[in-house]
């Protein structure tokens, strides 16, 4: 496994006792806020020693308490990409991305300066000072700066959480094509859905600062069960081709044998992509739905019926195009009959998938 | 402007020049151990901590004849200090260094709270983000800490350097009072308010003191400025 990582920690009140194993990829730490995500990613960094435990990537031994190995944090080869930026105010950009160089022979420089300015369009800013950034370019300087450093592990945590939505789109790409194109295993901290679909090899869930799931996207997210940030979050993991721009300002996928349509998508025809419609969104209907705004509906199985503790009943949905949970009232579920087997009609309006819940690439 | 060769006579002229040169050495040399110190009272944890930090404040509040009777006692001529540096005619007491030494260390507690105020607003995560880019715990000193406290470390200096040529109670009591050796600006306004007809001398000797430290003063203000708003904007 890339990451074999199992450690005890107390800090006052708080104690983390993680243990988790995860592959190559994109391991994202899902969990609310308090759930232990940063206290086990500054473990991982060294910036926090664990009381007991061991923490390896790859076939690097971290931290082994019983062998009294810590390896310093300067020494873990590190691209540590925090929430709020921590560019150093005194260093124009170009110095701050060539920060981490400096202690590296020139044969583990394996990422070039100038692929990073270019990937994340630095060029115009390298000699600007970070106060005069706004938080999207910030935050991405602070990406090329932890790419420069030619990490071995490069950890996130909540690199976007502190932005507003059009920045979050602008800058999660960039994570898409760091997971698919420079193959160094990357733990990203995190709270939302959406960043959980689009980036997410594995995904680790966190809870009081034990590790409750560790699964695929899809399987972690259509599940009340395991969903951390509570049942609003529950939602499903569909992959899709992009198959056709209309003129009128839709995007067509095809996703089994369902065409989908979404607002507008910057990518070219062909592109794969991964989308998540959340639970609440999806309305159900016995027969085929006629004389209705929605233009999506997917036509599919009931596999399974949960009742909450409140109102609401989760619905899951064989399709053609995988996995669809809805979420309804149990009254709903009574008056439309369901029971497992039942032939139903998944309803999800264009505009209910949000742009941030679409993404591109990855097999899920 | 007026000439100012002209207008001090040279006995005040000598009293101006030792003055600078007794403060620009108390600030050189005590400008290293100030930035020790602060790094340490701001990011540090030891044992002794208080006990340093009394020390360091301990010449702002005790008369400073007393600062001046413990230096004279270690360093003169007969004390533990003295007594090693003497045969080697590297002894301070009654000589320009050892008025340097006494202003240093009563502008020290001013560098030191200059300079820890300044560590101490500096983001610590700074720090560590830098380690987590192989930085070793010294160059994250030189590359982050120190830059970024420049603006206080600046004023720091600025003020330990007017306290030293306003130092009048240690000095005169730990150099006494030798024109050209250690008669420095204020030993000598009280040694010409001593004798008939020296007021128009010390009332000279005034306005050039209030004229230094009202500039440093400025100064110091005005690099303090730059520091919140360098701080602000991060």
């Amino acid at each position: 496994m890339t990451f074999d990582v199992d450690i005890g920690l107390r800090q006052g009140n708080f104690t983390l006792d993680a243990q988790f194993a995860a592959p190559a990829g994109l391991t994202v730490v899902f969990g609310r806020s308090g759930s232990g995500k940063t206290t086990l990613i500054n473990a991982v960094a060294g910036l926090l020693q664990p009381d007991r435990g061991r923490i390896q990537v790859n076939d690097v031994l971290l931290f082994d308490a019983g062998a009294k190995l810590n390896l310093a944090t300067r020494k873990r080869r590190l691209g540590y990409i925090f929430q709020d930026s921590r560019l150093f105010p005194h260093l124009t950009v170009r110095r701050n991305l060539l920060y981490g160089r400096r202690t590296l022979w020139a044969a583990e420089q394996t990422v070039r300066f100038d692929d990073i300015v270019e990937m994340l369009a630095l060029g115009p800013l390298l000699s600007r000072h970070p106060s005069h950034l706004s938080g999207g370019e910030r935050q991405r300087v602070a990406i090329g700066r932890a790419l420069l450093a030619s990490p071995r592990l490069v950890l996130a945590d909540e690199p976007l959480t502190s932005l507003d939505m059009p920045r979050k789109l602008e800058i999660l790409p960039y994570f898409e094509r760091i997971r698919d194109e420079l193959g160094v295993p990357i733990l990203y901290v995190t709270h939302s859905a959406a960043e959980v679909a689009r980036l997410a090899t594995t995904v680790v869930v966190l809870d009081k600062g034990r590790v409750t799931q560790i699964g695929a996207p899809a399987e972690v997210l259509a599940d009340p069960n395991m969903v951390p940030t509570g049942v609003r979050n529950v939602g499903s993991v569909l992959q899709a081709r992009l198959v056709k721009q209309h003129a009128d300002g839709l995007s067509e996928l095809q996703a089994g044998e369902v065409a989908l349509f979404v607002p507008r998508i910057e990518k070219s025809v062909g592109t794969l992509m991964r989308f998540r419609i959340a639970a609440h969104d999806v309305i159900l209907s016995n027969q085929p739905p006629v004389g209705l705004s929605a233009l999506n509906v997917i036509p599919g199985e009931v596999a399974s019926i949960r009742a909450g503790e409140g109102p609401g009943a989760l619905i899951s949905l064989t399709t053609s195009a995988g996995l669809v949970v809805a979420r309804v009232t149990q009254r709903s579920a009574i008056r439309l009959n369901l029971a497992v087997g039942t032939r139903v009609y998944a309803i999800v309006k264009s505009v209910a998938i949000a742009p941030d819940d679409i993404g591109g690439g990855l097999e899920i | 402007m007026i000439d100012l060769f002209s207008w001090l006579g040279p006995q005040e002229w000598l009293a101006v020049r030792l003055s600078i040169k007794v403060a620009f050495w108390a600030m050189i040399v005590s400008l290293p151990f100030g930035v020790f110190v602060a790094f340490a009272l701001a990011r540090w944890r030891f044992p002794g901590k208080q006990l340093l930090n009394g020390l360091v404040h301990l010449p702002l509040i005790l008369p400073p004849v007393v600062t001046g009777y413990i230096l004279l006692v270690l360093f003169g001529p007969l004390g533990p200090v003295g007594r090693v540096l003497e045969p080697y005619g590297l002894g301070i007491a009654f000589r320009w260094t050892g008025a340097s030494l006494a202003a240093g260390i009563m502008g020290f507690p001013l560098l030191v709270r200059s300079l820890r105020l300044s560590f101490e607003l500096i983001d610590p995560g700074l720090e560590r983000a830098a380690a987590t880019l192989g930085a070793s715990p010294v160059w994250v000193f030189l590359s982050v800490s120190l830059p970024l406290a420049l603006p206080g470390l600046i004023a720091g200096a600025v003020l330990a350097f007017a306290k030293a040529m306003g130092e009048f109670g240690a000095t005169i009591t730990f150099v006494a009072n030798i024109p050209g050796e250690t008669q420095t600006l204020p030993s000598a306004i009280y040694a010409l308010l001593q004798v008939p007809g020296g007021e128009n001398s010390a009332l000279r000797l005034v306005v050039i003191s209030i004229l230094v430290s009202f500039g440093a003063l400025l100064l110091s203000e005005a690099l303090n400025r730059r520091l919140a708003a360098r701080l602000m904007r991060t």
